[in-house]
């Protein structure tokens, strides 16, 4: 198009006035960005670096190392080990169903594992780790890390876990730790952020659960910086906790092992005492239980089997089993009415087999009567009848007060769980419990250790070393907190007339070294050992008079679960007493036969620091013994090692 | 004006051209990709080989190009604006169908070892073809309805392909491109005020028809928006690239985290950081200081455009110029926009900054044509 030069200067004119009007719009549009900026990075920068921040900076805990717990000698029995263990965090994954099952392909993860997992992530906030798999092998975990980029939201973890290396022998002692549990959660008052941790670690039971403050530690913080996908890019800061704090146990390991392995089968319980200090040497509950099973996380089927057993092996019987002490009871009679005034040592009463009140006939255990019988014949021979004629004399209220000087019915600050308090019963307590009035035949029972009155083993021990040493001796389950050993405080004195206690102490020194003594079948012949003790038959079950018009069934014929309970307590060495045991065999039948064997090895083992010389024994029982002890499924069979006696 | 009208010896010729180029905007040029070059190597964790190598391969051949493109009479390239349209909307048909597809749309065609958008090509056709257009139209009847109806139709035919794409961003961009020719050539504002009654009337009916059956847009298009007029209603999705890339900008502050210290777009929380988000990584890194004179770096490129389009007494030189500059305006603008949230996200890269395949050295062929105009032009 051919254009005058006149057109083409309007033309050039047009297109310039057009420029600088484009130019202005441009202009503003320039300025609004600028502006737009200057308000996002000047203004409102401090927020929005802020938010930067939140984006990129993460605070994680540093779970401490959980506090040790050695055994008296030093020997571990609660420690720490390496753990690794996947996690998945729901937010981060993305398609959880299919990353679960690329992760099922590295690991060995079965169905029900995968869908425990799936649930948990449902449940769970979608920003939290949950844990997929656990305690994996070195293998597992590094095939895990190296396919990391295949598998978002998936996080190894290399923490500290809970171990007890001597398995079911503590289980009961020391409990067990598991997972936080919402209900724990619920249950504590406890702003410790740790707990918010997944799977952090806390006492559940025992000594774990009851020195939780001490054993815990304090968390640490790791400030680290995170990129969009969550993977940890840096650490900025570190500050590192406080490990939890070391305890040492009184309990000596050796024959806390050497205890649980003579116990065998049975459902039993054996408590060994301090007499001076009143260290719990051991405290034996079986059957036990592997208490690792919990802190892994107990299948239901282990855990169906547990509580299905009617030997009961998560109860601690030591402290939770309560039950009627039997003859083991008459030493408290004896010193009630000693202290009482109402028999003389050296008074007779006079044994025909049985005794009546009023239309009602009290049997003696034997039942052609014991004939004449003072204190220490009472206590040898176990003569019932004796003991209905001075609780008649005594009253129930002089008997309840002095089970309970000596221990039973009292409850003692042990850092174990649900301790029973046993029960030495009175006028007042059956009033409050059943609304009825003590009955004369109540007393006549409660004298015999039958009855209403209830003891655990510990009671049982406590008593067994008050009367050895005549002092208030208390339990005591903590020796040393930190490395610093806790002050022994020396018992005070119990106030009992020493010549009531002598004579008791003679009863029982007969029980176990003199013929007629009802566990004279477990003597020890080694004058430096010697045990005084008490044997105690406690029914489980009425003896009907049909029964008894034909003959005393023997418990060997009855149900497991209708046998008696037997019962052994006793001090030694006689002369100068250094443990006290008790034993509690539930339906092992008589004291003498089941308990009294059981409880002579346990002395005699706390005694020697080790296997007792054989010497120490009867002469025709040394094969027995011997053959005896070589068949026990000891941990460290040939002895306690070198090195480890008591510290 | 036709090649015999210029007074040829006015114009340089030979190696005298070098003389003439528009060297203030070579280097404002320059300035601006070495920024990006800086960018890509920091948004890449202080590796070269992963954008800032390649791009850098790409600025020298498009550089090249501009000077070669720069070197050929402006009369050759008002001769080709025909072809240069009509081969870019050829292209556009051919992706309909022989494009590769990617992030759910087609745009690319591959030519052997070229990656090539047509669409890129279509925003120089165009202005080229729009600029012919008026240089050839008399000027008593630029503002005649039938002489607006042609280039309107000019402009609607590939941004309509390119909206099928669908490519949003570029739709705008050819729209408003297009738009700014005929503005500059003088087209009565009236048609303008009309269009943009229709533009505000068309948002309302896009907004209306949402959910029903004569949808106007993709449901993407829509989220889009969504995100736009509300980032924060869902910050982990649809709006998780807009506020991200705020708190990258943000936290920058008055003088940035310091070079390859931005924690936003080295730990990933930024989407798309080498291709159009790169400008917060340098708002983050250099903060309001850094980002304010790139902007200024921007301005001066088309200022010295402008200045250039201003003495050129040559229609077609003039209209092309002002063309391809305010096209380059539009591209940072909406971008720097797009991601300080002032519009929404329609995917828009940073001229010459943010890495791309074909779009760096087309649009510096653009800037060839400019320098062509710039040496060639009548004096």
């Amino acid at each position: 198009m051919r254009r005058s030069p006149r057109d083409n200067a309007d033309s050039f004119r047009g297109i310039s006035r057009r420029g600088v009007l484009l130019g202005s719009l441009q202009a503003i549009f320039v300025g609004t960005l600028a502006f737009r900026m200057r308000y996002l990075q000047v203004d409102q920068a401090d927020q929005f670096r802020l938010l930067a921040d939140e984006n990129s900076i993460k605070v994680r805990l540093l779970p401490p190392a959980r506090g040790l717990i050695h055994d008296r000698n030093g020997v571990l029995i609660a420690g720490n080990e390496q753990n690794y263990r996947i996690t998945i965090t729901r937010e981060d994954a993305g398609d959880t169903d299919a990353v679960l099952e690329r992760l099922s392909q590295l690991l060995p993860l079965g169905e029900e594992e995968i869908e425990e997992t799936r649930k948990e992530i449902a449940r769970r906030s979608p920003t939290l780790p949950i844990s997929v798999a656990d305690r994996l092998s070195w293998q597992d975990f590094s095939r895990v890390a190296v396919n990391a980029p295949a598998l978002p939201g998936v996080a190894t973890e290399v923490g500290l876990s809970r171990v007890y290396p001597l398995g079911p022998d503590f289980a009961h002692v020391l409990g067990y730790v598991g997972p936080v549990s919402d209900y724990d959660l619920s249950k504590l008052d406890d702003p410790d952020p740790l707990l918010q941790i997944p799977r952090f670690q806390i006492g559940k039971l025992g000594v774990e659960s009851k020195l939780e403050a001490e054993l815990r530690g304090k968390a640490g913080t790791r400030r680290i910086e995170v990129n969009a996908t969550g993977r940890v890019m840096r650490e900025l800061s570190r500050q590192e906790g406080d490990p939890g704090i070391n305890v040492q146990l009184t309990i000596d390991s050796w024959l806390q092992n050497y205890i649980l392995a003579r116990l065998g089968e049975e459902s039993a319980a054996a408590v060994v005492m301090d007499v001076a200090t009143g260290d719990l040497l051991a405290a034996a509950s079986a059957p036990s239980f592997d208490p690792n099973l919990f802190v892994r996380g107990i299948s239901s089927a282990d855990y169906g089997t547990l509580t299905e057993d009617d030997h009961r092996p998560l109860a601690d019987k030591t402290v939770q089993g309560a039950y009627p002490p039997g003859s083991t009871f008459k030493m408290v009679t004896a010193l009630a009415a000693l202290e009482a005034g109402v028999i003389a040592t050296d008074e007779t009463v006079y044994c025909r087999g049985y005794t009546e009140l009023g239309d009602r006939r009290f049997h003696c255990w034997k039942g052609s009567g014991h004939g004449t019988m003072d204190l220490v014949d009472s206590l040898e021979q176990s003569c019932d009848v004796y003991f209905y004629e001075i609780a008649q004399r005594t009253g129930i209220e002089n008997i309840a007060a002095m089970a309970r000087r000596l221990g039973i019915g009292a409850k003692f600050d042990l850092p174990l769980s649900a301790i029973s308090e046993g029960l030495a019963p009175d006028k007042g307590w059956k009033l409050r419990k059943y609304g009825k009035d003590w009955l004369i035949g109540d007393t006549f029972n409660s004298g015999i250790g039958q009855g209403y009155v209830l003891a655990s083993p510990l009671q049982l021990a406590v008593m067994s070393a008050r009367i050895a040493s005549g002092r208030a001796v208390v339990p005591r389950l903590i020796r040393a907190v930190d490395g610093r050993d806790l002050p022994i405080i020396p018992p005070p004195e119990l106030g009992l007339n020493e010549n009531y206690l002598r004579a008791v102490r003679k009863g029982m020194f007969q029980v176990s070294n003199s013929r007629r003594g009802t566990a004279y079948g477990s003597r020890v012949v080694d004058d430096t050992m010697r045990l005084a003790g008490k044997t105690g038959t406690s029914q489980v079950r009425n003896i009907t008079a049909a029964e008894r018009a034909r003959g005393v069934t023997r418990n060997e014929d009855l149900p497991w679960e209708r046998r008696d309970h037997a019962l052994f307590v006793c001090f030694a060495p006689y002369e100068a007493p250094r443990v006290a045991v008790s034993v509690v065999v539930e339906h092992g039948g008589g004291g003498s036969t089941a308990a009294a064997p059981i409880a002579r090895d346990i002395a005699l083992q706390a005694l020697n620091e080790g296997f007792p010389p054989l010497t120490a024994y009867p002469e025709s029982q040394r094969l027995r013994i011997e053959a005896e002890r070589r068949a026990l499924p000891l941990r460290d069979p040939e002895g306690r090692a070198e090195g480890k006696s008591r510290a | 004006m036709s090649y015999l009208e210029y007074n040829v010896k006015t114009v340089p010729a030979g190696l005298r051209k070098v003389l003439y180029a528009n060297w203030p905007l070579a280097v404002l040029l320059t300035a601006v990709a070495a920024i990006g070059f800086l960018m890509l190597y920091s948004v890449a964790g202080g590796r070269m080989d992963v954008w800032a190598e390649p791009q850098m391969k790409r600025f020298a051949v498009g550089i090249v190009g501009m000077f070669v493109i720069g070197f050929v009479p402006i009369w050759f390239w008002r001769n080709m604006s025909a072809l240069a349209y009509l081969g870019a909307l050829a292209l556009l048909f051919a992706v309909m169908f022989f494009g590769e597809e990617g992030k759910g749309a087609q745009r690319w065609l591959e030519l052997g070892p070229l990656r090539l958008q047509p669409s890129e090509l279509m925003k120089i056709g165009l202005v080229m073809f729009l600029a012919a257009y008026y240089d050839w139209l008399d000027i008593e009847k630029t503002s005649h309805p039938l002489w607006v109806a042609i280039p309107v139709a000019i402009i609607l035919l590939p941004t309509f392909l390119v909206l099928k794409q669908p490519d949003l961003g570029t739709a705008i961009l050819l729209l408003a491109g297009g738009g700014i020719v005929m503005f500059v050539a003088g087209v009565s504002l009236w048609y303008f005020g009309t269009v943009i009654a229709l533009v505000v009337g068309l948002v309302f009916g896009v907004l209306e028809s949402r959910g029903t059956d004569w949808q106007l847009l993709e449901d993407y298009q829509y989220r889009r928006i969504d995100t736009f007029l509300d980032p924060g209603s869902d910050p982990l999705g649809a709006g998780y690239n807009i506020t991200q890339a705020q708190i990258a900008l943000g936290s920058g502050g008055w003088a940035g985290k310091g070079y390859m210290q931005g924690t936003q777009s080295r730990l990933n929380f930024l989407p798309e950081k080498h291709t159009d988000f790169i400008f917060t990584t340098l708002a983050e890194e250099f903060g309001f200081v850094g980002g304010v004179s790139l902007l200024i770096l921007y301005v001066l490129i088309v200022v010295f455009c402008v200045l250039s389009a201003m003495s050129n007494r040559d229609r077609f030189s003039s209209l092309l110029t002002y063309g391809v500059a305010g096209t380059f305006f539009l591209f940072f603008a909406v971008n720097m926009s797009m991601v300080t949230g002032l519009m929404p996200v329609v995917g828009v890269p940073l001229p010459l900054v943010s890495y791309g395949g074909t779009a760096m050295i087309i649009l510096l062929g653009a800037f060839g044509l400019v320098q062509s105009a710039h040496i060639h032009r009548p004096r």
